[in-house]
């Protein structure tokens, strides 16, 4: 028989298609990765059992898991509002940093304030640092169409090194053995938790940014122009819309709610400024938003999922795994996922008709 | 088949004969057929959209005809393949060029000769041999240099030296001296001519007359898909050739009003504004469109035409001069503030600037209308009220609001972008090429549309490359030529050749008032 297999456009991308891809993406990646845990010997049923029962296994996996997926949440929220308007903000995770340092700053210098005053400084200077930091590279992208996602991923070097000037530096905790990180917070500058858990007040926080943008992107004006301004910039303009303006505004956003995702780790879980507060969120923030497929109410929902991954990957380093092989079950799923887009506007037919 | 080969056949280096290529719902190419010999540079001649490209992509083997041959010195071949075309001697320049800017010279050069052999090839051979190239044409060009260190003329000039070290005996340039100085072009046509005096052929696709006449030794006019027919250069004139491009077409019955033109709603004065590379495109332009009218706007497309519509809707800036809407200065307008004083536009991209094509039918229409409502939440049942609305108006063809415009054909495209455009009863419609790519069917409603606007007493501003457009729909017509007003005529006062001349460059004044 004659024949073979060509890409043939959907007509229309429908609802079931755009959420069984990345789905099913996911499950490839995993058996993809199944293979090199398999290759090094072990079975990788039993690992992927032995993950999802360090996540959700027990109370303090379910509360662990909750905790990782509060700043990546945050985060993957922060990168999507920026990826929606096709500005590739790399740079969440310098953010998170800055964020986490302005916070510091204010928690160190007021450690006497009541914490109904001290904290909501600390959220306002946190996205403060964290917006500059994005507003930076926004200016030359706005200004000179300087490719923002080399300078935003270079800042975050930045940040990390100017956080670690500050940890090994200036202020370093006398009392803390020479390691690299501040003196413990004050009272007041500690977000509350639920109960005994870890789960602090953040979780409400991201829920709401969550429920705030989706209310933003759908039904206010300037959500429709950024919209429009991701599909298309040409037709922004003839249109009316002030698209630097947008870029500057959406870049701040953006860099600020990182910021809150810095702020919310030093204040309620590591209680002080430390070199390494991030295993990385702002870079997983963009496998998550990317999977998510940039809707905020979906990233919610993969962040617990990507909390859980985490938390199982700590898990698994008991049984002798290194930690890398959660990073790695990121990038196979990242790769498969955005591989996967294809197929949500292309599907693979037999077709006997060759080209005429 | 038919007859042998005379000996004339012999003489041509390639022959199209009959060329038909359709494509869904258009006729790219309708029996053309056209013939090049060995020593010559023959211009191809026509508007956007008459079957240049399609015609040479035929003969660069990119697409394969419906019907018709084509002969390669004498002989009838079937291009399987561009690789096909450039083992046959057959190679294109494009307008933009297929140049890696982070490889040599001679690195880019090497890019398409692997043939699977594997073999190793010697860089410095291979140096020698372009430079002998480079000398033998008069082609200067240093190998190494890489392709972004190198001026536009330069990186020309290497694709050029790319396809005669590939042995090509028949060169398309598309568009060659839109991307050069004049100095530049001189250059290309000398080096041009040096190839045709050592036996090769070559195809030059432009709309600049001017050029054309001075350099090549035929001329082939496309018209919407015809060949017009094949001139040589010596025996022609601009305004015959202009005459050929533009055609004539019997007016249509239209239903236009009489309609008393009233105040101006747009005026112009000594308007000059730059174009994309930064030179001035637009020159000291004065032109005043009434309510109640259809100004028609006429040139050879690249003429300022774009220009001039960005303007008008503050999208491009204006350099020196005034723009009055309704008797207010309105220089320095964002595009916001030309939508509030009522300037509707339909541009050229009605695809990715009119329309956003990933967007359904009701975020398009609320592209125009979303600063309009009160506040700062959009108001989803009123943009779906007005869609319907629009939809049903203009009896728009649309399966699902929801589902992207792209989705869309041409014709209800442009009438979902009109329907938005005149749906707020704007004061001046700018409307540029609205007619272009359309079915009759389409254009019939177009049409019919912006004569309703005219007899609403608004005004219109037409721009059209068909002549026989502009005359049957316009009160009076403005001549464009070099981003320059060459006069403004009544169509039924001059003919078609007056306007032909001026489109040429010959300044005329007449009818320069409204009323």
């Amino acid at each position: 028989m004659k024949g073979k297999w060509r890409w043939e456009k959907r007509e229309t991308s429908s609802k079931t298609v755009t959420i069984l891809v990345p789905i099913f993406s996911c499950v490839v990646g995993l058996l993809f990765a199944g293979i090199f845990i398999w290759v090094s010997g072990k079975n990788p049923l039993l690992v992927y059992g032995l993950m999802v029962e360090g996540a959700l296994g027990s109370a303090y996996g379910i509360s662990e898991t909750v905790v990782k997926a509060i700043p990546l949440m945050l985060t993957g929220l922060a990168v999507s509002l920026a990826f929606r308007m096709q500005l590739w903000n790399i740079g969440a995770e310098g953010q998170f940093y800055m964020g986490a340092f302005g916070a510091t700053w204010a928690a160190l210098t007021f450690p006497d304030w009541p914490a109904y005053l001290l904290l909501p400084t600390m959220l306002m200077l946190g996205f403060v640092a964290g917006g500059i930091w994005g507003l930076l590279p926004a200016i030359p992208r706005a200004y000179f169409k300087v490719n923002e996602t080399i300078t935003t991923l270079l800042m975050n070097y930045i940040a990390i090194l100017w956080v670690d000037y500050f940890v090994f530096g200036p202020w370093k905790d006398p009392k803390g053995m020479n390691f690299p990180l501040t003196a413990p917070f004050s009272e007041g500058a500690l977000l509350p938790a639920f109960g005994t858990s870890r789960i602090h007040v953040g979780l409400i926080l991201a829920l709401l940014i969550a429920a705030i943008f989706y209310y933003v992107l759908q039904y206010t004006k300037w959500g429709f122009e950024i919209r429009v301004s991701g599909e298309s910039p040409r037709a922004a303009h003839y249109a009316g819309m002030n698209h630097k303006r947008n870029i500057l505004l959406v870049m701040l956003i953006s860099g600020g709610i990182a910021g809150i995702a810095g702020m919310t780790e030093v204040s309620a879980i590591t209680q002080r400024l430390q070199h390494g507060i991030s295993p990385g969120y702002g870079y997983t923030a963009i496998i998550i938003a990317w999977l998510a497929r940039l809707h905020p109410l979906a990233i919610v929902f993969v962040s617990f999922l990507f909390g859980g991954l985490l938390v199982g990957g700590f898990s698994i380093q008991t049984s002798g795994f290194p930690a890398a092989t959660v990073a790695m079950l990121q990038g196979a799923i990242l790769f498969f996922v955005v591989g996967g887009e294809i197929f949500t506007q292309y599907r693979l037919t037999w077709g006997g008709k060759g080209e005429r | 088949m038919q007859k042998p080969h005379s000996r004339e056949d012999l003489s041509y280096m390639v022959e199209m004969i009959g060329i038909t290529k359709r494509f869904p719902g258009i006729v790219a190419n309708d029996q053309i057929s056209f013939a090049v010999r060995p020593g010559e540079i023959h211009a191809l001649l026509g508007e956007n959209g008459a079957g240049k490209s399609t015609l040479m992509s035929i003969l660069t083997g990119l697409y394969r005809p419906d019907e018709g041959e084509i002969r390669l010195r004498g002989q009838q071949v079937h291009l399987q393949s561009p690789r096909d075309a450039v083992q046959r001697g057959i190679g294109m320049v494009h307008q933009h060029f297929k140049l890696v800017n982070s490889f040599t010279v001679a690195e880019n050069i090497l890019l398409g000769l692997q043939d699977g052999t594997g073999e190793v090839y010697q860089l410095h051979e291979i140096n020698k041999k372009i430079e002998a190239c480079s000398r033998e044409y008069g082609l200067q060009l240093d190998p190494q240099a890489k392709i972004w260190q190198l001026s536009v003329g330069e990186q020309q000039r290497a694709e050029i030296i790319k396809l005669l070290y590939r042995g090509a005996d028949l060169l398309i340039l598309d568009e060659p001296t839109a991307v050069l100085t004049p100095q530049e072009a001189t250059e290309l046509y000398k080096t041009l001519r040096r190839m045709a005096e050592l036996g090769k052929s070559v195809i030059v696709i432009s709309h600049k007359l001017s050029e054309v006449l001075e350099h090549t030794d035929a001329i082939t006019v496309l018209r919407s898909g015809r060949s017009v027919g094949t001139v040589a250069t010596s025996g022609t004139s601009e305004q015959e050739l202009t005459q050929m491009m533009v055609g004539r077409m019997l007016c249509p019955v239209l239903d236009k009003a009489n309609v008393m033109p009233g105040k101006p709603v747009l005026t112009l004065e000594n308007v000059t504004a730059l174009g994309d590379r930064g030179l001035p495109a637009l020159k000291e332009v004065t032109l005043t469109v009434n309510g109640g009218e259809i100004l028609g706007i006429a040139g050879v497309a690249g003429n300022g035409q774009k220009e001039l519509a960005e303007v008008i809707a503050g999208l491009r800036a204006i350099e020196s001069g005034t723009k009055w809407i309704n008797s207010v200065d309105h220089t320095g307008d964002t595009p916001q503030a030309a939508i509030h004083a009522g300037v509707s536009y339909i541009p050229e991209d009605r695809l990715g600037t009119g329309l956003v094509p990933n967007l359904n039918a009701v975020e398009n229409i609320l592209l125009k209308m979303y600063q309009k409502m009160p506040g700062w939440r959009i108001n989803w049942s009123q943009a779906a009220r007005d869609t319907t609305a629009i939809i049903k108006q203009h009896d728009i063809k649309i399966a699902h609001l929801d589902a992207p415009v792209k989705m869309l054909s041409g014709g209800n495209l442009q009438k979902l972008l009109l329907g938005r455009e005149i749906f707020h009863h704007p004061e001046l419609i700018v409307a540029m090429y609205p007619m272009r790519g359309l079915d009759i069917g389409a254009i019939e409603t177009i049409r019919k549309l912006l004569l309703e606007v005219r007899a609403a007493g608004k005004g219109v501003l037409l721009i059209s490359e068909e002549l026989d457009e502009l005359t049957c729909m316009a009160d009076r017509i403005a001549v464009f030529h070099e981003g320059m007003v060459m006069g403004v005529v009544r169509p039924q006062e001059v003919t078609i050749e007056t306007i032909g001349v001026m489109m040429a460059g010959k300044r005329m004044a007449v009818a320069m008032s409204g009323n």
